[in-house]
């Protein structure tokens, strides 16, 4: 911990204390710092350069079991001290709520049991304007130099984030850390028929800088993607096989999250109630959530709680071990929290995922590809269909119609659709590429049957 | 947090800010000393208050303040931004500078004095909502909560949300502008799970706007209560929706949704100044059926999505995007229509002061026509009708964009029929306008609950449409 987390600690200290003088039973402070950098070209040229500091903090109150959250980011004494206040004040407006609370002090992650992580990077602090206005604009380059159909762009960018978050509690916890992360996208675009335009964009995010992809192949990438997008066209509707590119596949597993957490389970929002400890997936499907994972973009040594993060995993070979719980939905649902809360300055603790994955299989995903007579290849998936009530999902896709293993042709505007228990039933094929460049990450893996709905 | 009786503008004598115009003036200057096309200042003050009902029980009250400005320099087609929280000469002119330093240098640009221009009043609240008594807000969601748990004792769980904002913004230009603005807002929203034996469905309805308490009267949060538990019922039993080309029917009011994601980011002129939307230089020829006017309009009173002025200190005002068929022209900001030689819209939103404004759209709405409703729904042999959205989604490249139906039907000979299942449709933006083949009498504006997202900036925005007829788009169910 730096000279300015101590700072941090020493000022949602005192205002925990206020929050307690001024009748608070309970108090949490989220303290959160950070420094951020955009720089975005377009054609070569600068478009945006933003940089700025940013702090705010969010300060829980419970009293006689009732809750308010407030959020302020004037921080000096005076208002510290009017802001308790009020916070207390408007905790009287809120009713008991017999669950409501921190976890059992006991619980608290003890200072030794946070590890370090390796999500800071004190490169990162260093990298100015010139030098991300420069990467992106070798990534553009690259893009434009990789295909003379790419014949436009919408620009590189290139951005880079510091930041510091602060918890310590009235129940007695006390934490703090630092992480890094500085991403880069492409966004080349050419020229289809019919007027259409292809963007491909590709990017990378690392907490890292050395463990960022080269500008060179994330703008080459991103060129390859978009060529391939040209002369995309319709499907007739059928039934055929689905397989997910790791960001399309990301996107279902996100879905999953939101059915297996106990928020949902305890506000009847899922269709996996009374499916614990059974078969919810095919048993190629183990999922975790994974806050220790070194370097990973979702990883925190505690969670917003304040007790010690640990892996969980949440489907074991097609089996559902059990909802994800923080401290509250744990109280609803009559079990101990699963140390998976997170929490922001505007609102309270809440069940939230981590790292959470599809653990990857044996395949390549070339092999997988190769084992696939007729397929759809979605790379990208658009839209918010899906009911967690009911598991419906049905979702706007484009990719590649794959025949005898091979990509045949480019696809755009379909969807598709099933219901997510019998998608996480009929995945028949998982492969080796899984990647943590997000938080929520998938490799490729195949349904053996959706509905394709097309021209 | 400020005492919440005052109502002290937040920005001069008296406010939380007594920023004068003769500092904005020198802050522009500081922002300009390396030159630069243009500067401005957006000074930002906002509260917001959150009641959490659940279980029968006010689960959690949120509170928040927030306070900052950004210094913006443009020079060319580039930008400088920064922003700084402490409204203090200091970091205020860090901001300013650090701003203007993306301007190559070379001699500085002389601001104008910025002198106070008047706004027009979309909006005229008289109290917020957020300043009247807590007491009387919390009767409103009881209402709401109480009502839905009425409606059917298949009802099992009911969350009742009221969300509020007020913020108070200052934007002071090179141009010589120094206007101000207050924005209330507030979204009420209810959520419903009903049980029936083993089947479970999900609910919701909201409402809202730039409105005071007036909007609830009446059994206005009855009928949000009900409104929702009577979506979770009708589609308890809902069947597999068809999947492929079909005739589709879009119900009054939230089918907005269509145009926003079909043509209004299509039509916001960042897309088209760069030439990557496939709108570009298409003004004057026909994207949609005569049947089809397209307007944006940020004077809709007390409309979610209205503005009195821009985040850039230009008036909201009606654009005609599309007239009966015909492209008509982009939404701008400052920037876009500079670079592309034409008047600004007033178009230019941001979501806070710590980002830029890029165009963004108000309150996007397909005229009424002259067909019966019913009439257009008697006309379908075999089609869906659909009235309940949850979101859209649109590729601005290539034009597919999605949305999601959460409540719909079959239409089978000229009737409306079986519900069907959450089902997605999916369309092309410069086709699906083709398609519109009737167009109702019954235009409707949504109520306010929609939210737009766009380089990772969220705005309120309102939609709004008669009931029309797609002669074909694509429908995502499972029945292939």
């Amino acid at each position: 911990m730096s000279d300015s987390t101590d700072r941090m600690i020493a000022t949602a200290e005192s205002l925990v204390t206020r929050a307690l003088e001024k009748g608070a039973d309970t108090a949490e402070v989220l303290l959160v710092t950070s420094r951020e950098l955009t720089a975005k070209i377009r054609l070569g040229k600068p478009e945006l350069v933003q940089q700025a500091s940013s702090r705010a903090l969010g300060l829980r109150v419970i009293r006689e079991q009732c809750s308010a959250v407030c959020h302020t980011a004037d921080l000096s004494p005076a208002a510290l001290d009017d802001f308790a206040a009020q916070a207390v004040a408007a905790a009287r407006l809120s009713e008991p709520d017999p669950d409501a609370g921190g976890p059992d002090p006991t619980d608290l992650a003890a200072p030794a049991d946070r590890p370090d992580l390796d999500i800071h990077d004190p490169n990162i602090s260093s990298l100015d304007a010139d030098r991300a206005l420069a990467m992106a604009v070798a990534g553009e380059q690259a893009a434009r130099d990789h295909d003379p159909r790419i014949t436009n762009s919408e620009g590189a960018t290139c951005s880079i984030a510091e930041g510091q978050r602060v918890l310590v509690t009235s129940g007695g916890f006390t934490g703090g850390y630092r992480g890094t992360y500085v991403s880069l996208v492409v966004e080349p675009v050419a020229d289809d028929a019919d007027g259409k335009k292809r963007n491909g964009h590709w990017w990378d995010g690392r907490r890292h800088l050395a463990r960022l992809a080269s500008p060179e192949a994330i703008g080459a990438k991103a060129a390859r993607r978009t060529v391939e997008q040209l002369g995309a066209r319709k499907l007739d509707t059928c039934q055929v096989p689905v397989i997910f590119s790791p960001e399309a596949g990301a996107q279902v597993i996100s879905t999953l999250f939101g059915v297996i957490s106990g928020d949902a389970a305890y506000r009847r929002s899922t269709y996996l109630l009374e499916r614990e400890h059974t078969p919810i997936a095919s048993p190629l499907v183990t999922v975790v959530d994974n806050p220790l994972l070194p370097g990973g973009p979702g990883s925190r040594p505690f969670d917003g709680d304040g007790l010690a993060s640990r892996m969980n995993v949440a489907v074991d070979r097609g089996t559902f071990t059990g909802f994800l719980c923080d401290t509250y939905a744990g109280r609803r649902l009559g079990r101990p929290s699963t140390a998976s809360a997170g929490r922001g300055i505007s609102g309270p603790p809440g069940v939230s995922s981590s790292n959470f994955y599809l653990l990857g299989g044996n395949f390549t995903p070339e092999a997988l590809l190769a084992d696939t007579d007729q397929a759809l290849y979605v790379s990208r998936l658009m839209g918010f269909g899906f009911n967690p009530v009911t598991g419906d999902f049905s979702k706007g896709a484009e990719g590649f119609w794959i025949n005898k293993g091979e990509r045949a042709f480019p696809v755009s505007e379909v969807t598709i659709s099933a219901n997510l228990d019998d998608l996480l039933q009929s995945i028949d094929a998982v492969a080796n590429d899984l990647d943590h460049r997000t938080s929520t990450a998938s490799p490729t893996f195949r349904v053996s049957k959706m509905t394709v709905a097309g021209g | 947090m400020s005492d919440p009786c005052t109502r002290v503008p937040a920005f001069g004598p008296g406010g939380v800010s007594e920023v004068s115009p003769q500092q904005c003036d020198h802050l522009l200057t500081e922002a300009l000393g390396r030159g630069g096309d243009y500067a401005d200042l957006f000074f930002e003050h906002s509260r917001s208050s959150s009641f959490s009902f659940e279980d029968g029980r006010v689960k959690n009250v949120g509170r928040g303040v927030s306070l900052g400005m950004g210094a913006r320099v443009v020079d060319g087609e580039a930008t400088g931004y920064a922003y700084a929280q402490d409204l203090e000469s200091g970091p205020m002119g860090e901001a300013a500078r650090t701003a203007g330093s993306i301007a190559a240098g070379g001699g500085a640009t002389r601001p104008v004095p910025v002198t106070e221009v008047s706004c027009p009043s979309f909006y005229p609240v008289e109290t917020p909502t957020l300043m009247t008594p807590d007491a009387d807000r919390l009767a409103l969601i009881r209402r709401a909560d109480e009502a839905a748990r009425a409606y059917d004792p298949a009802v099992k769980k009911v969350q009742v949300s009221l969300g509020e904002g007020l913020r108070q913004v200052l934007v002071a230009t090179s141009d010589g502008r120094w206007v101000t603005d207050e924005q209330p807002l507030f979204r009420f929203f209810v959520r419903v799970v009903a049980e029936k034996g083993d089947k479970r469905q999900s609910g919701s309805s909201g409402g809202g706007g730039r409105q005071g308490l007036a909007y609830f009267d009446g059994q206005r949060p009855e009928e949000i209560g009900r409104e929702a538990a009577r979506v979770a019922l009708a589609m308890m039993d809902a069947q597999e929706a068809p999947a492929g080309k079909m005739t589709v029917v879009l119900g009054p009011g939230d089918s907005g949704i269509l145009l926003h994601e079909a043509v209004g980011h299509g039509l916001e002129a960042d897309f088209n100044r760069k030439g990557t939307s496939n709108y570009s230089g298409r003004v004057g020829e026909v994207v949609a059926s005569n049947l089809c006017t397209v307007v944006d309009d940020a004077t809709q009173p007390g409309a979610r999505g209205s503005i009195n002025v821009d985040d850039e200190g230009l008036r909201g005002r009606r654009t005609v995007l599309i007239e009966k068929g015909i492209l008509k022209g982009y939404m701008h900001d400052r920037l876009s229509a500079r670079l592309m030689g034409t008047e600004t819209t007033g178009n230019g939103r941001r979501e806070d002061f710590t980002v830029t404004p890029y165009p963004r759209m108000t309150n996007t709405f397909l005229l009424a026509g002259e067909s019966d409703p019913e009439e257009i729904i008697r006309s379908v042999n075999r089609g869906i009708y659909a009235c309940h959205f949850s979101g859209g989604q649109v590729n601005i490249s290539n034009g597919d964009f999605v949305f999601s139906l959460t409540e719909s039907y079959l239409i089978e000979d000229g009737k409306i029929t079986a519900p069907l299942r959450g089902v997605n449709l999916i369309g092309n933006g410069p086709d699906v306008l083709t398609q519109v083949s009737m167009v109702g009498t019954d235009f409707a504006a949504s109520d306010g609950i929609w939210t737009c997202g766009k380089e990772g900036q969220s705005v309120p925005v309102g939609v709004g449409t008669p009931t029309i007829k797609l002669a074909g788009i694509t429908v995502g169910g499972t029945q292939a």
